[in-house]
């Protein structure tokens, strides 16, 4: 995992990614498809014999998500966390959620497939490792994406603003280990992908 | 036959308060990158860099700051980009 992006021309970022960093960033973007899904109420919208215009019509949900991840990307609108809620604000966040989650999981998911779309579009050299290089158009769809990668890691992980972590000091073995070090990993190419856009 | 449409539907309304403007605001929170941040001003709201970055850093050190003001319609308009972007925002009225 050593890949980072560099700036190209017109707004342009490449990055070299080895087979071993091709394959966390496909498995991980997978599961957070598998994890945003189409929605409590959106899941009619996927079968095959689907209305789409009825998906047009499909309230989303009233209530934030159960899992505490997707509470995360899905926040409630009204509910200022310095002040306690009240009726009033749990309705009006239940009536935002009402009409825009499912607009939401889908832009997260058409991000999310995007960037597996990349990644199955690489042609590798020899030795493994493929040059991916993103257009100007393709950069806020992968900033995106890896910003609800890190913040559904980071979530499962609790991390905080402590640098000094004990997520930092993990023993080798401990199975929070890996997530710890693609946590970073994402961090270092969301920072770097960053600075290629920074004007 | 159709009946007539009362008018009762509004009548608990509240007092209206056009002259309050509604702000967005953004939440600090402990995963995303100052950089990011910075950059999704920049992006969505078409801020300058330097007004990016100084709200990006009263999000960072005071924990929250007012992104943008207007309609409560405007608001919510910003504050789901927000929510696409990863940002922790929330929409209150200003008073």
């Amino acid at each position: 995992m050593a890949g980072y992006f560099k700036a190209a021309s017109d707004g342009a970022a490449v990055v070299t990614l080895d087979e071993v960093d091709t394959s966390i960033l496909r498995t991980l973007t997978v599961q957070l498809l598998e994890l945003i899904g189409p929605g409590p109420q959106g899941a009619d919208a996927d079968a095959p014999d689907a209305d789409p215009l009825a998906a047009l019509f499909t309230d989303g949900p009233t209530t934030p998500p159960d899992d505490p991840a997707l509470a995360r990307l899905f926040p409630n609108a009204y509910h200022d966390p310095e002040r306690a809620a009240d009726d009033k604000a749990d309705e009006a966040s239940a009536e935002f959620r009402r009409y825009t989650e499912n607009d939401l999981r889908a832009g997260k998911r058409a991000d999310a497939l995007s960037v597996v779309h990349d990644l199955d579009h690489l042609t590798p050299r020899r030795n493994g490792s493929a040059r991916l290089t993103l257009s100007r158009e393709q950069v806020p769809r992968w900033l995106r994406t890896l910003n609800d990668l890190r913040l559904t890691i980071g979530t499962v992980l609790d991390v905080d603003d402590d640098p000094d972590s004990a997520l930092y000091h993990l023993d080798d073995d401990d199975p929070r280990k890996p997530y710890v070090i693609a946590y970073m990993w994402l961090g270092a190419l969301q920072e770097t992908l960053v600075e290629t856009q920074l004007r | 036959m159709e009946t007539e449409q009362t008018e009762s539907s509004e009548a608990p309304f509240e007092a209206p308060a056009p002259d309050i403007p509604w702000v967005t605001l953004v939440h600090n929170d402990p995963v995303n990158l100052m950089s990011y941040v910075t950059y999704v001003f920049q992006a969505y709201f078409g801020y300058s860099k330097d007004k990016a970055k100084a709200l990006m850093l009263d999000v960072h050190h005071k924990g929250r700051a007012a992104v943008s003001s207007g309609s409560r319609e405007e608001m919510e308009r910003d504050v789901q980009a927000l929510h696409g972007y990863g940002l922790w925002a929330t929409l209150t009225q200003d008073r």
